[in-house]
């Protein structure tokens, strides 16, 4: 299936995110690597752009794009839309839960443009 | 075999006896045949008063008594029992009918007690005792009315039943005079201090009272009635009503040789039996070794113990009563409990009587001072709760400084001086100490735990302060603050944004917060910006404060696509539009569902489609239904006048009216609320933030309801009021809870936290005694001149669609985890397996 998004062969390259502009600030934008895998990506009111799995794993949805970015004792994180479990957006551990974490991404910034990819084993 | 069990009398405690049995006997080995007087199945007496609001028989009913659908019981309306032949055991009827029995209930009641005067009996003289009676007076006091200048009626009989007819004519637009012999109102209940302010609070609602008089007689002149009064008074008035106390019906037991005690009522044990075995007398005709009670609740205890007897074959007790009254009369708060009027040898009185404020307390303590024997309160019954369970104790302290309201122990007794028995909700059981214990060892911080916890707080609602109370004593530091960013409460963000003009969550949390804000604060805040009408709720940064739903104008169902409520207004809809979200739905494939609100939810949207769909649906005359936002949902209604033989004002057009009046309003909770067309209830108002029943006068205004896990029954607010009324009093009270709740906070739980609690409110929103209600109507105003429908806005606005994708580097890609399956012929979810979270 086409999903629009450019195919390289290497699931290990950048995937294009958008203009860092576009993710609002405090915000999130969801983006789809080639694969399948889904992409939160966030800008904190800093400039600082992460980026976790969109997945929520207490719910299996690919949701947490569209969570409340806050933070708590200058820990930056996404709040789950559906339950509001808060996850690091630098580490994407689950704060009310220690014992979950959900998987971050690499994030390039080049010359304002947003590119991802799934960690390395 | 069965045996047959024949109670006669069918009020509330029959029928509770009834009841009982049922309930018990679940292999129906009691036949039941209910012998009653009225022509109708029993019916809420104790709520008589409130016949006068809708003058609608149904509303008094009780649920289940007519008992249509259960063959064990027989009901006989209309047919009272003449005679008891004990031996034979037979008991026969008005119309000769023979009825035998194994086991005999009188459950009689009280008759209201008629003073021998001359003229008691002529046109124009009424008793205050049955649904019958209120229809009687009704009658008289129409005729009266449409004589010349105000009409008045006179209640002889100053008591707790005085008192309610006096309402009652009050509310029927008389002018009523209360005679009453004894030298205070409420002469069994209250002492004199507190008599004297009663009368006086009850003057002021334009009562005219005259004690220490007797009625000496009543003579006709022309359509009129004047009453002489002992003390050389004459009164003259369209309709006398005597309320002068109740007799128990002895007059059946009496006929058949059953003992009577000394001061009438059925002799009986603490069993309930009388004399001659297999037969019981239970309610206000019983004297309970002697004693009769003039109450429902012990009436019920009674009916309790008889029915245990009979279908366990085993002795139950009729355990006593606590005959502490706590109650509102004309709208005055009078309470008196344990020896209110210091009979204990050598008892003591404390009395604090504050004539500015309005309130009367008085104190009965032991001959030392040191033990709580019984109180009065009229005009702030506020401390009733506490002071009852402390009956028989200890006092914590001199008590004269308990009534201080400066004193030591400013806010009344303090809650560490209650025994851990002591019963803090009486509605649940709970008492102080699984409260405390609730607190220490459950880990409960705050009210709302404990009521989760424990359950206290969760009936009526009235022991939530002391909650409060609890907590604080326990050294739980109940805090205000919205969330670690914000040190104010909701109410205080709300002032200081409203005062400052501050228009962004940036500005605000830079200058009165810390930090950048969380999913606690930024939606709060957000909610109170729309509040303030600051824009569209996406526009530029409101878009990242706005929870989950707010932020795309939809409901996010539990794998992450949306479902889409159109707003129908007061749940009114075209066969066209009805037709347009059908061929909507087909064409989106949506799962549909008709809401609890009258509307219809379509389901299983993606971002990506909502736009779309709005489009759709506007282009079809829909609007946004905000089912999404923390605003008001639906203003539900039964069909009204126009079509039903019942209804008495237009409830469709009313609910249409509010709908649109209030759409799109945020606040800090949902709202919803109803318009019912008659008494009978049908759009259940009474469970809503602000429910509107028709009467033939006007609407009565209810407030503070709520379904849910902790359903609330709303009050009463105003009555008979015409539209315009109406709809003022409802921008003030919604724009007053807007402004001062907290976050997440329904107007029930607003309502049971308020300080004064629903007299507080009324002050504010009918009497206007903080001067904001030309400000709140103002705001209102507003908010309804500024009001645009929220998806179109999305349509008209490039930027706010833009965001409307589920990939932001693949807008045209649908999101390759969402999957749907068929059940019942509509598409579902197919549940996402949770997947295998990465413990660390």
């Amino acid at each position: 299936m086409n999903c629009g998004v450019e195919q390289t062969g290497d699931p290990t390259a950048w995937t294009r995110v958008c203009a860092v502009d576009a993710i609002p600030e405090a915000g999130g934008v969801a983006a789809l690597l080639p694969g399948g895998a889904q992409a939160a990506v966030f800008r904190d009111p800093s400039g600082t752009v992460y980026a976790l799995s969109n997945i929520d794993p207490f719910s299996g949805a690919a949701v947490l794009a569209r969570g409340i970015v806050g933070d708590t004792d200058e820990v930056p994180f996404v709040a789950s839309p559906l339950h509001k479990e808060r996850f690091d957006l630098r580490t994407g551990e689950c704060l009310d839960d220690a014992s979950v974490r959900v998987s971050s991404f690499d994030v390039l910034l080049d010359d304002g443009v947003v590119f991802v990819r799934e960690l390395g084993p | 075999m069965s045996r047959t069990l024949v109670v006669v009398g069918n009020g509330m405690v029959g029928h509770r006896l009834v009841e009982a049995v049922r309930a018990a006997d679940v292999a129906g080995d009691w036949h039941i045949v209910v012998l009653a007087e009225e022509a109708r199945p029993a019916y809420d007496r104790v709520g008589l008063s409130s016949y006068v609001d809708s003058w609608d028989a149904e509303a008094l009913a009780l649920p289940g008594a007519d008992h249509a659908t259960d063959e064990h019981v027989e009901l006989q309306l209309g047919d009272a029992a003449s005679a008891v032949d004990t031996g034979r055991k037979l008991v026969t009827t008005a119309s000769g009918t023979a009825q035998p029995y194994d086991a005999l209930v009188l459950a009689t009641g009280s008759r209201p007690f008629v003073p021998p005067v001359p003229g008691h009996d002529l046109p124009g003289c009424f008793v205050y005792r049955t649904i019958d009676d209120l229809d009687a007076i009704h009658a008289a006091a129409r005729r009266a009315r449409d004589g010349r200048g105000r009409a008045s009626g006179i209640v002889v009989g100053g008591g707790l039943l005085g008192l309610e007819a006096a309402k009652a004519l009050r509310d029927m637009d008389l002018s009523p005079h209360v005679v009453e012999m004894a030298p205070r109102l409420m002469p069994l209940q209250i002492d004199d201090g507190g008599g004297a302010l009663l009368a006086r609070l009850v003057a002021e609602l334009d009562v005219t009272v005259h004690t220490a008089t007797s009625t000496a007689e009543i003579v006709p002149e022309g359509h009129r009635l004047v009453a002489r009064l002992g003390n050389g008074t004459d009164l003259d008035a369209d309709l006398v009503v005597f309320s002068a106390g109740i007799r128990p019906r002895d007059d059946l037991a009496r006929s058949c040789g059953l003992e009577i005690a000394e001061r009438g009522g059925v002799l009986v044990d603490e069993q309930c039996r009388t004399g001659i075995a297999d037969v019981y007398a239970i309610g206000e005709c019983a004297a309970v070794q002697g004693t009769t009670y003039g109450l429902v609740a012990p009436g019920y205890a009674m009916a309790e113990a008889v029915a245990a007897q009979l279908t366990s074959g085993h002795p139950a007790t009729f355990p006593g009563a606590d005959t502490s009254t706590k109650l509102k009369l004309l709208g005055v708060d009078v309470a008196s409990f344990g020896d209110a009027h210091a009979q204990t040898e050598g008892a003591l009185e404390v009395v604090v009587n504050d004539a500015v404020a309005g309130t009367y307390k008085k104190l009965v303590v032991s001959d030392d001072g040191t033990t709580l024997l019984g109180g009065v309160l009229v005009g702030d019954t506020g401390e009733f709760n506490t002071l009852r369970t402390l009956v028989g104790r200890a006092l914590p302290d001199d008590p004269a400084a308990i009534l201080s309201p400066d004193g030591a122990a400013a806010g009344g007794v303090g809650v560490d001086a209650l025994p851990d028995e002591a019963q803090v909700c009486s509605c649940n059981a709970v008492t102080k100490g699984a409260i405390t214990s609730a607190v220490h060892e459950g880990g409960c911080e705050s009210v709302a735990g404990l009521k989760a916890c424990t359950g206290a707080g969760t009936g009526c609602g009235s022991c939530v302060p002391l909650l409060g109370k609890l907590l604080d004593s326990c050294g739980v530091e109940q805090s205000t603050a919205v969330c670690e960013h914000f040190p104010q409460s909701r109410s205080e963000l709300f002032e200081i944004v409203a005062g400052t003009g501050i228009a962004t969550f940036s500005e605000l949390i830079a200058r009165y917060g810390s930090g950048s804000g969380c999913a606690i604060c930024k939606p709060a805040v957000a909610s109170i910006l729309a509040s303030l009408g600051t824009g569209h709720i996406l526009d530029g940064e409101h878009a990242t404060l706005q929870d989950t739903n707010d932020r795309h104008l939809a409901n996010m169902q539990r794998n992450g696509t949306y479902s889409v409520v159109p707003r129908v207004p007061g749940g009114e809809i075209t066969p066209e539009k009805l037709i347009a979200i059908g061929e909507i739905a087909r064409e989106f494939d949506l799962y549909t569902k008709i809401t609890g609100g009258q509307r219809i939810d379509m389901f299983g949207a993606t971002v990506d489609e909502l736009p779309r769909i709005w489009r759709r649906l506007v282009d079809a005359g829909f609007e946004s239904g905000h089912a999404y936002g923390k605003a008001l949902r639906t203003v539900k209604s039964c069909v009204g006048w126009t079509w039903c033989r019942y209804g008495v004002q237009d409830s469709v057009g009313m609910a249409v009216e509010l709908e649109l009046r209030y759409r799109g309003l945020r606040s800090p909770h949902k709202l919803k609320a109803a318009v019912s067309g008659c008494a009978r209830e049908c759009a259940e108002a009474q469970s809503k933030d602000f429910g509107v029943i028709a009467t033939e006068r006007g609407w009565n205004l209810y407030v503070g309801g709520n379904g849910g896990a902790l359903p609330r029954h709303a009050d009463l607010l105003a009555s008979d009021v015409d539209s315009e009324t109406l709809i003022r009093l409802i921008d003030r009270f919604v724009m007053f809870y807007i402004r001062t709740a907290d976050r997440l906070q329904r107007t029930a739980r607003w309502l049971e936290e308020m300080d004064g609690g629903l007299e507080h409110l009324r002050s504010v929103i009918v009497d206007d005694s903080l001067g904001i209600c030309a400000e709140l109507e103002a705001a209102m105003h507003e908010h309804v001149a500024n009001y645009v429908d929220e998806w179109n806005a999305v349509l008209s606005d490039p930027d706010k669609l833009a965001r409307f994708t589920s990939f932001v580097n693949a807008p045209e890609a649908p999101d390759p985890t969402i999957s749907f399956r068929t059940e019942r012929a509509q598409k579902v979810p197919v549940l996402l397996g949770t997947p295998e979270v990465s413990r660390s």
